[in-house]
């Protein structure tokens, strides 16, 4: 990798906001307190599927201190994330889909108060036969009761079906045909922060919004639809985030519901969700059953592929629909696949709704299809790793369904990885009961297409230059701890060869900031760094001109370093930055630009083809070691390899911690992690204390090893590290396991019971639904090349 | 159903008199209100955050006489006559406590939303033990989750800070 000189990306700096959050001064929604505010609390359906027959809200209305009761009448207009699956109300109006549904929301002078005025809201409900597994919504029948109405099909929300290139011919060029079944158990996000958001409707008929999200933007646009407000009076800012992971990307009820009850008021309305509340936004990841099947040459080269998957979709839209191609979209961006089918459906089930968590939708099939390989090079004598190394995807290229990869690190994170952990020395060698195992994946950084179709730019950074010397910058983007305010100070800070400790980031505020389509996606780095140098890029020649003048110097010889501007060929002719904006002020009047980022068009163009283009894929590869009691069926990991293709490390720091950040959720999703319901509907441990999650105990030494590349496309060519690195430790448990004790567990998470059952060879085989999908999507490579966006 | 305040009632609150961050502060407020409540509502000092209010996550952690205490599950009237720090009180003459320094240099806080509660549980460990293992740092800090950071720049903040501690580098009176 080609080695640039520079002065901030790259070093292992503070984050900007590192010491206010060390400190406690970080204000998060729940820590605004506003003058006369009061307090939201929603009424949630105790059954998981009813009608709403009636509502009366009489009593509450009259307790003393209670100020407001809404209900679903009063805002029935429909939300929700994706544009064609809309079928959200703020409140559900006629049916309750999931136990935890909110049907009301009350405003009262206290918390306590609100939440003891829910118990005189009286609800009428019919109870109807809840619908809780994927099977049950399959073989729903023209006359079933149907959890929504709108969708063509009884409870399938969505059923896609592509075949890319000639896909029998290849399987029938196959030396071996392997076939299983997986299943991904669905889990939360439990970010430590709990959902919170406070409205406020001032005297100016104006409405800003407080909220713990990752997509201001979208709340933008859901308030205004759903409130019939225009956007232009509505402003939402986004609180730093206590923790994010995809769970707060969706707009929600409690947002709106602040919002509404504050119009009502006119006082300031909070609204904090309890823990238990949390698991029921969810918005996690989906429970997906699948069939993988790979045919191989005898050497192990890949012939062809096709996945089925099925996902558990939960009581709402959500992201579904991007979920539902997500399951099907990268299976071919890290190893070469000539021929490729994929065929997918989400269903609606009676459950909190299932949404984007860290990886979305891609690490399910990521499972299957890393273990898949395990098992093959094993059956054709064949080291996995070997095996793998034969069929990379190259630099600059396009794979069978047309995605175009630009940089990748892959064949470096395997080699790397491999030797760090001292793989041939361990693999197939270790005594029983120890192993490791390893596995690759690749992300995107950033979707290349808008969740609604426009052709606005992605993400928008403004840059202000005052007298003083400050540096201003204002984007949309919002910091969920990821560093994204630090990521834009980096970049102006390296354009203007500044400080970055000198520049005032401001984020995140509708009426301020330009916006940014969210967190989420992996995007933020790659996207608003890009423009926030393009920013930069129209604002440098104008200060080069003053110093010039100033120094008569020729703008050639001048450069940005130290906090001046100097000449690059005799460094003490300089003036100070501040000094420049002084002069370039003068010369040019107030400064000021705006930089816009568009990631590349599409280059496909058939109907789904949105998802899975981007500007840039990021590698990841793990080794786990772990060991296992085969009496106990107990497992402890040993120790974490991780290499991640990063692009250029904006800051090694940061991107070691989303890498070591991404390590640990995955080894929850492995081994303990579940959002799961009893047979009645009922979420069966909705509380931290029975979700489990790894502590400090659980959670192993991580080696994180940085591959960096320069990509085209990213800003110093940086790529994503946010979610990419979670996708190969999934299925490197599950191929470690099997080195240390001979059984293969096709489903997460990996427990003892299942462990022990599998040992007994009494660990069943996961059954797959009988569906009939679509006729399928066909595509070759080459064919409709940049277009810009269908569905 | 709840009916009107009568009039001349009395007052549902309790006078507290708490030391909180070295200061005597006095407080009128509803007595089965939990020490979490009594800081961040009464006292307006928010930076104990809290994840659950159940006791499961230690998000809410603080010192009370030195031990880690979780806010959620304390009543704010068990909690006088003894020193109470937080987050807020953490800093002396204005210079960051070792611990602070450690965790924004190795980039330890992430969304920075557990930091206050593991920040004053590693606190009370160095107070203890000013040369803590790695496997005695996870110990302690396992009643604080985390969700970002894998724990891992966490524990090595920890341990930095010890170190700096040790050396006597920034050590705040």
């Amino acid at each position: 990798m080609q080695k640039k000189n520079f002065s901030v990306i790259g070093k292992p700096l503070r984050k900007i906001d590192a010491m206010a959050k060390c400190a406690g001064e970080t204000l998060y929604a729940d820590d605004l307190n506003l003058p006369r505010m009061i307090y939201a609390k929603l009424l949630r359906s105790p059954h998981p599927h009813a009608r709403i027959l009636s509502i009366n809200t009489a009593r509450a209305l009259k307790l003393h201190g209670v100020l407001a009761v809404i209900t679903g009448e009063e805002m029935p207009e429909k939300f929700g994330i994706m544009p064609s699956t809309q079928d959200e109300e703020a409140l559900a109006i006629d049916k309750a889909r999931y136990a935890g549904d909110p049907v009301a929301a009350v405003a009262a002078a206290s918390e306590t108060l609100a939440d003891k005025a829910l118990s005189y809201i009286d609800v009428e409900y019919e109870m109807l036969k809840p619908i809780l597994t994927i099977e049950d919504a399959l073989a729903s029948a023209e006359g079933s009761e149907r959890i929504h109405t709108w969708n063509r099909q009884a409870n399938i929300q969505k059923a896609v079906s592509f075949e890319f290139g000639d896909v029998e011919a290849a399987f029938a060029q196959a030396d071996h045909i392997f076939e299983d079944t997986y299943f991904y158990q669905g889990n939360t996000h439990l970010p430590m922060e709990q959902y919170c958001a406070v409205g406020s409707y001032g005297s100016d008929n104006k409405l800003t919004v407080w909220s713990s999200t990752q997509t201001p933007h979208y709340l933008h646009r859901a308030l205004a639809k759903v409130l019939k407000i225009s956007a232009s009076r509505i402003r939402v800012i986004a609180t730093p985030v206590g923790g994010g992971f995809g769970g707060k990307s969706d707009p929600f009820s409690h947002e709106i519901c602040a919002a509404k009850l504050s119009m009502i008021t006119r006082r300031p309305v909070k609204i904090t969700l309890t823990r238990e509340e949390c698991f029921y936004v969810h918005r996690g990841r989906h429970p997906v059953k699948m069939l993988a099947r790979t045919g191989v040459k005898n050497d192990g080269t890949i012939q062809a592929m096709q996945y089925k998957t099925f996902l558990d979709g939960g009581g709402y839209s959500s992201y579904g629909l991007a979920s539902v191609y997500y399951t099907g979209a990268l299976q071919t961006v890290t190893y070469k696949v000539p021929a490729y089918k994929f065929e997918g459906v989400r269903v609606f089930t009676n459950k909190p709704a299932c949404g984007p968590k860290r990886g979305h939708g891609t690490p399910q099939p990521r499972f299957a299809m890393e273990i898949q390989l395990d098992e093959i090079a094993e059956k054709l004598g064949l080291d996995p790793i070997e095996m793998r190394l034969k069929q990379l995807v190259e630099p600059n290229s396009i794979t069978v369904n047309g995605l175009r990869v630009s940089s990748t690190g892959l064949r470096e994170c395997i080699e790397r990885v491999a030797e760090r952990a001292g793989w041939r020395e361990k693999f197939r060698k270790l005594p029983f009961g120890r192993g490791v195992g390893f596995a690759a994946s690749s992300y995107i950084s950033g979707a290349g297409l808008p969740i609604y179709w426009n052709n606005m730019p992605h993400s928008g950074v403004q840059i202000k230059l005052d007298r003083s010397g400050g540096v201003a910058v204002f984007c949309g983007s919002i910091d969920i701890g990821q560093g994204s305010d630090s990521i834009l100070a980096y970049a102006v800070a390296e354009e203007f060869g500044i400080d970055p400790a000198d520049i005032r980031v401001l984020t995140a505020d509708t009426d301020l900031t330009p916006v940014d389509l969210g967190s989420y996606s992996s995007r933020v780095t790659v996207m608003t760094g890009n423009a926030a140098v393009l920013a930069c890029g129209k604002l440098k020649p104008l200060l080069l001109e003053a110093a010039s003048e100033a120094l008569e110097i020729p703008v050639d010889d001048l450069e940005f370093a130290e906090s001046k501007i100097r000449s690059a060929s005799l460094h003490q002719r300089a003036i100070s930055f501040a000094e420049a904006v002084i002069k370039a002020e003068g010369k040019h009047g107030t400064l000021g630009a705006t930089g816009s980022y568009w990631p590349p068009k599409n280059p496909r163009d058939f109907k789904g083809s949105g998802v899975g283009p981007t500007p840039a894929y990021s590698f990841s590869t793990s080794i786990v070691e772990l060991h296992c009691d085969s009496a106990t069926g107990e497992i402890t990991i040993d120790k974490v390899w991780i290499a991640h293709d990063c692009g250029r490390a904006f800051n090694p720091l940061l991107v070691e911690g989303q890498t070591e950040g991404s390590v640990y959720m995955a080894l929850g999703e492995a081994l303990m992690e579940e959002q799961i319901f009893r047979k009645n509907g009922l979420h069966k441990i909705p509380s931290i204390l029975e979700y489990k999650s790894p502590t400090t105990l659980e959670t192993p030494e991580i080696e994180t090893i940085l591959v960096e590349t320069d990509d085209p496309e990213g800003p110093y060519g940086a790529k994503e590290a946010g979610q990419g690195p979670l996708l190969p430790v999934v299925p490197a448990v599950a191929n470690a396991l099997y080195d240390a004790i001979g059984v293969r567990i096709h489903e997460i998470p990996i427990t003892p019971d299942k462990i022990l059952r599998a040992l007994d060879g009494r660990l069943k085989p996961i059954s797959i639904p009988d569906f009939k999908f679509p006729a399928p999507i066909k595509w070759h490579p080459g064919e409709g090349i940049e277009v810009t966006q269908k569905s | 159903m709840i009916k009107e305040p009568k009039k001349n009632a009395r007052s549902t609150k309790t006078l507290l008199r708490l030391r909180v961050n070295g200061e005597t502060r006095e407080v009128a407020t509803e007595i089965n209100k939990t020490l979490l409540e009594v800081l961040r509502e009464d006292l307006n000092l928010t930076g104990t955050k809290h994840g659950c209010e159940l006791g499961e996550c230690g998000t809410c952690a603080v010192l009370v006489a030195g031990k880690p205490v979780l806010s959620c599950l304390m009543l704010g009237i068990e909690a006088e006559h003894a020193e109470i720090l937080t987050i807020e009180g953490i800093m002396r003459d204005g210079k960051p406590h070792p611990l602070q320094n450690a965790f924004a240099d190795l980039g330890a806080a992430q969304c920075g939303y557990c930091i206050p509660g593991i920040v004053l549980t590693a606190k009370a460990l160095l107070d203890e033990n000013p040369t803590p293992t790695p496997e005695e740092i996870r110990q302690s800090l396992s009643g604080n989750l985390c969700r970002c950071t894998g724990y891992t720049k966490i524990i090595e903040a920890v341990e930095l800070a010890a170190k700096k501690m040790a050396a006597n580098v920034g050590v705040p009176s």
